[in-house]
């Protein structure tokens, strides 16, 4: 059952950030509200005041060019991620990640930016946007500040948002040369959330792995960058032996929990196996291109 | 919580609805305006038999305010026909047998149309894809891919006279 609220539908962005600030502390925002509805009808979120974004087409874009690289306005929907020709040639693993996302009735109304700022550790997007530096632009009435995807999440659907604060633009540097990301996640229903997900970005320079970029989802309470693992394989030429190590060291990064899905112990197992295998795919795919 | 008055064009037919902001898609249809051929399911977004168009694009419409659908084109179910004759994907139902308990059946059938609408010619795989939001608990799933696989071959195609 859901609880009453006072239902609130900005018709510009400059009149939205108004209303959050006139009910910072008992708001909540929908956009989609493919995972939001879920929780307010079992109880978990309350509010006062619903604040719409859904309708806010200024939100609504995907624009992308070889300097700025690629920036997605919040309200833009994963079908429309997924169905951009742009995407598709600039950020292949964008436009992958997003087909295997839930559903495409959920994909036709679910948004970006309402995805990221529901932070849920088992979320797709995010571990492969942070796998591609991703930043996001956060908006008040304030003002707009600019903080990378990593730093944006700091705890169990938690994320730095201030309060009256919410997610302006997604915003991905153009991918370096010879570079290439990929990202799988293990679940038992095929479009189903990761039990465990590993996204890999590296690039390579005359065969030598110059930077890599390893991310885990749903293996923490936030996604969490594989340091170590990356450790293993920057600045080295990248063999067998060194994704399987990669592998072993992103199973000490993560913090996994035990459920019902899974125990602890073999989420570790799946991260090992997923990021050894991730890390040979982007690395081929790499110095193909 | 102060009442909302919306507009919702279902199958053709404007509706003006005087709504609680909560009331979700589903219940605007099946309760206001009483069109019971979408079904509830699951209420979790995983099932499917909710499933109607907004604007040729299949939603789940207990996940959708109705408040959200405000001025759109909703189509459901009982919007498929034409002046009384079955739409093409609802004869190649019938035709395969593509039912089994029939829970499932309106949600299939508008994932299905959405499909058909954006790719007329799926392939097996496709198809399959196109249906991956909607849940046959009886998993007669090979009979509804046929018949989809059957309108996108032409079979219920109108003669031109």
């Amino acid at each position: 059952m859901i609880h009453d609220f006072t239902y609130l539908k900005p018709g510009t962005v400059k009149e939205a950030l108004t209303m959050l600030a006139d009910h910072a502390d008992e708001c909540k925002v929908i956009c989609g509200g493919q995972s939001l509805l879920i929780v307010m009808r079992q109880g978990l979120v309350t509010v006062d005041y619903l604040i719409d974004l859904k309708g806010l087409d200024e939100l609504n874009y995907i624009k992308c060019d070889d300097k700025e690289g690629l920036k997605l306005g919040a309200t833009t929907t994963h079908r429309t991620i997924e169905k951009s020709d742009v995407i598709k040639k600039s950020y292949p693993i964008l436009a992958a990640m997003e087909e295997k996302l839930a559903s495409i009735q959920v994909r036709n109304w679910g948004t970006i930016g309402g995805n990221l700022a529901h932070a849920d550790a088992a979320g797709d997007p995010a571990p492969v946007l942070i796998s591609l530096d991703a930043k996001v632009k956060l908006g008040s009435a304030k003002g707009e500040r600019v903080m990378t995807l990593e730093e944006f999440y700091t705890d169990l659907f938690e994320t730095a948002l201030g309060e009256g604060e919410i997610i302006l633009e997604v915003q991905v540097p153009p991918m370096a040369p010879k570079s290439a990301s990929a990202y799988q996640k293990f679940n038992l229903l095929e479009n189903d959330q990761g039990i465990v997900a590993v996204a890999v970005t590296l690039a390579a320079d005359n065969g030598v792995c110059k930077d890599a970029r390893i991310v885990l989802g749903n293996a923490g309470v936030t996604p969490i960058r594989a340091k170590s693992a990356e450790k293993v394989l920057i600045g080295q030429k990248l063999t067998d032996q060194l994704f399987a190590e990669a592998g072993v060291a992103a199973a000490g990064d993560a913090d996994p929990v035990s459920d019902i899905h899974s125990s602890a112990e073999f989420r570790k197992h799946l991260i090992t196996v997923l990021t050894k295998r991730m890390a040979k795919q982007a690395w081929d795919q790499a110095n193909k291109g | 919580m102060e009442k909302k008055v919306i507009t919702l064009s279902v199958n053709g037919v404007e509706y003006e609805l005087y709504i609680n902001p909560k009331t979700l898609l589903v219940e605007a249809i099946r309760d206001h305006i009483g069109l019971t051929g979408t079904k509830r399911g699951c209420e979790t977004v995983s099932c499917g038999a909710c499933t109607v168009m907004i604007d040729d694009m299949a939603v789940k419409s207990c996940s959708v305010l109705a408040i959200q659908a405000d001025g759109r084109k909703i189509t459901t179910s009982e919007g498929l026909e034409k002046n009384g004759e079955l739409a093409p994907i609802q004869k190649a139902f019938l035709d395969e047998g593509s039912y089994q308990c029939g829970f499932c059946t309106s949600g299939m059938l508008m994932s299905s149309e959405a499909l058909l609408r954006e790719n007329p010619t799926p392939t097996e795989e496709q198809i399959r894809e196109g249906i991956e939001g909607n849940i046959c608990r009886c998993t007669g799933y090979n009979s509804i891919v046929r018949a989809v696989a059957a309108v996108a071959k032409g079979k219920y195609a109108e003669v031109k006279s």
